[in-house]
């Protein structure tokens, strides 16, 4: 029960790492941070001598420590047993090993300061990597050193009980290595101190479906063990000791999203099809044969984008026709009758490790790439159609071309594809000589000429990621611009009207396949502005559907119309916000954090 | 593309090669473990090298320090004994994208 000196409805705001509501005590985790590391200078040889062995000594007990600790994982966390792998190689690393054995015998000084002083070289080592994911490996040596340190000094490690209750884990830092140790039957939630989005533990956290609030500054401080803990881990926030009105309003929300969740886990499998009966399409994004299973499971309609990348970057040699005929006809097959829409290599020269020549390119973005690449190399582009063709003959595939910005490209890559059925028939092999043939919108110039480019092609899809770098003049990898990428910027909603005006007037389907498509903020907006159908990453698939099924046409129309009367971006975002906040509250809520984590 | 500058003996090869990461997350822990693991099992010296940083491919350290995101070109020199055999070795690694999936 809480006492006057308790905390009461403290808010605290930590970094969403894991998604879902949880209410539930708090267990503190013993503040295990730092051992207390002291200056020892060694005053003879034989004490160097001593200091290296009782390092190494240290060394083999850590390392027996890890072996145990990955026998004992238990089988929810077996997929990630590879993070004690990584510490033993870290435990090994001549970083580590050598460099502090070194320090012990140059600088005549303690095992404790001369590991301190390595694990410092290789924190500023790590400061220096740009890559923030990588970066933040710099944990995982600390996690080692820490538990070298231990060894040294004899501090024993402070053990995980077996939580009888049902509690949310609150630690200055869990290190991966000791949350695999834990009982997860008990343990609701996490907290911690340190990590951000791609921390171990926010990423073990969603595989394990378990909410976390990481990065949430003096949580130990904050929270004692047994204080009631409001643990959102959609928003980052965490709310301490929470009174009733709170309790209350975060238990109709914990409410809210598990339906909501259990909803579109249901409606996934159904077709997206409105309320006014408007059937659309939802499909899937994939690289790899292996997202085929997922695709399938989610429920998809088909692939939209296929990208077909992976197999050229190889460093040797280019793929056969005979390899990339056997990799199409395997998706084909698997999605049959499902549609596969296979994208022709959308990649610069840049790219190719065995390409070199054309690597210098000031800028790639408008470079020597995608249709302009495929054109101009021709025995590649060649080989990649007749794989494309003869996959066909084994399930739905339609072909797209990516990048294209004037008819002739269109043409031109139309005709080869003719050629090569010819070939194909001359040579007896089985293909659709209907195969459809999709156009890429990306570039300005192609929207501008869509009523021509609908005349020679069989469908359109939308790649609104060039499309909206390009038309904004905004490459969003720069981060003093990336802000102004806006989706919903009004000259992108007209091209997009555009676009789907002029395909819909020659009687072609329009698709959309870059990433506005796949979050549902403006899924309603797409579906109003026409667009037939949407390809997505597969974690989207749930909540897009969920939106199609509970909007109708009609609404979503009008909804577009009104959009596009709004002449600036914050007009538009606003009533588009304030549209979603109202006719889909929860999809609102929760959709985008379900979309963004490894759901 | 590869290049090989054997000696007589073909012993003490000494081999380039340029390598795309091309998984999804670059060579953070999983990926790096996976090339220390690898080039430990070979007795050869190799060599990964990304904007006049060097990492010895035994290192995982040294592999994470390079700081390699996706779509990074590495290139990578394998001098030693089998030096042939460990840059397969290793190209395949970086093929299958370090066996993820």
């Amino acid at each position: 029960m809480a006492s006057e000196t308790w905390p009461q409805n403290k808010v605290l705001k930590g970094i969403a790492a894991s998604p879902g509501i949880i209410i539930a005590p708090a267990h503190v985790l013993a503040d295990r941070s730092r051992v207390q590391v002291f200056y020892r200078y060694l005053g003879s040889r034989q004490q160097v001598a001593g200091e290296q062995e009782r390092f190494r000594e240290a060394i083999i007990r850590t390392q027996q420590e890890l072996s145990r600790s990955k026998e004992a994982i238990p089988e929810d966390f077996r997929e990630h047993a590879y993070i004690v792998d990584t510490h033993m190689l870290i435990l090994q690393d001549r970083l580590l090993l050598d460099e502090t054995l070194r320090l012990i015998q140059e600088e005549k000084i303690n095992a404790e300061w001369a590991l301190k002083q390595a694990v410092k070289k290789a924190q500023e080592l790590f400061d220096q990597i740009a890559d923030p994911y990588i970066r933040s490996r710099v944990q995982d040596i600390e996690d080692v050193s820490e538990r070298i340190m231990r060894h040294l000094t004899g501090t024993s490690p402070s053990s995980f009980t077996n939580f009888k209750e049902p509690v949310i884990i609150v630690a200055r830092n869990l290190s991966p290595v000791d949350t695999t140790q834990m009982s997860l039957k008990r343990v609701q939630g996490f907290i911690t101190e340190m990590g951000g989005k791609t921390s171990h533990i926010a990423i073990m956290a969603q595989s394990l479906r378990i909410p976390a609030v990481v990065g949430l500054e003096n949580a130990v401080r904050e929270i004692d063990t047994g204080y009631t803990l409001v643990l959102d881990g959609l928003t980052g926030k965490v709310i301490i000791n929470p009174d009733a009105e709170t309790m209350s309003l975060y238990l109709a929300r914990k409410k809210q999203f598990e339906n909501f969740k259990a909803e579109i886990n249901r409606s996934s499998f159904m077709p997206a099809v409105t309320l006014d009966d408007y059937p659309t399409r939802i499909l899937a994004n994939i690289e790899f044969q292996d997202e085929l299973d997922l695709v399938l499971d989610y429920g998809a309609d088909g692939i939209g984008l296929y990208r077909t990348e992976f197999l050229y970057l190889r460093q040797h040699y280019l793929p056969t026709e005979e390899e990339l005929f056997e990799d199409y006809k395997t998706v084909a097959h698997i999605m049959k009758p499902k549609p596969v829409t296979i994208r022709t290599l959308d990649i610069g020269g840049d790219k190719f490790a065995s390409y070199s020549q054309y690597v210098q390119e000031m800028n790639p973005a408008l470079g020597l790439r995608a249709i302009r690449f495929s054109l101009k190399e021709q025995q590649i582009f060649r080989s990649q159609l007749r794989a494309i063709l003869r996959a066909s003959a084994f399930g739905t595939v339609r072909i797209m071309f990516p990048l294209i910005s004037g008819v002739q490209e269109v043409l031109a890559a139309r005709q080869m594809l003719e050629e090569i059925k010819a070939e194909l028939q001359q040579e007896g092999l089985n293909f659709d000589s209907q195969i459809p043939v999709g156009v890429m919108i990306e570039v300005p110039a192609a929207v501008m000429l869509a009523d021509l480019l609908a005349q020679e092609a069989d469908f359109f899809s939308i790649g609104t990621n060039d499309l909206i770098q390009y038309a904004l003049a905004i490459d969003r990898g720069n981060k003093y611009v990336a802000e102004m990428y806006q989706p919903l910027h009004p000259a992108v909603l007209r091209m997009i009207k555009q676009v789907v005006d002029a395909a819909h007037a020659a009687g072609i389907p329009v698709a959309m396949c870059g990433e506005m498509a796949g979050d549902p903020i403006y899924t309603p907006i797409l579906l109003g502005l026409g667009v037939d159908e949407l390809s997505m990453n597969v974690p989207s698939i749930p909540v897009v559907k969920r939106i199609v099924r509970i909007a109708t046409l009609a609404e979503a129309k009008e909804f577009a119309h009104q959009a596009l009367q709004l002449g600036s971006i914050d007009a538009v975002t606003s009533y588009v916000t304030n549209f979603m906040a109202r006719r889909f509250p929860e999809v609102f809520m929760f959709g985008r954090e379900l979309v963004n984590s490894n759901y | 593309m590869m290049s090989n500058m054997t000696d007589l003996d073909g012993n003490n090869a000494d081999y380039q090669a340029k390598l795309l990461v091309c998984n999804r997350l670059g060579l953070h822990a999983r990926a790096a473990a996976r090339i220390a693991a690898l080039a430990q099992e070979h007795q050869a010296k190799i060599i990964l090298e990304k904007n006049g940083l060097q990492a010895d491919a035994k290192s995982i350290l040294e592999i994470l320090s390079l700081g390699c995101g996706p779509g990074t070109v590495v290139q990578v020199r394998v001098q030693g004994p089998e030096a042939s055999e460990a840059l397969q070795a290793l190209q395949e690694l970086f093929r299958l994208r370090f066996g993820e999936s």
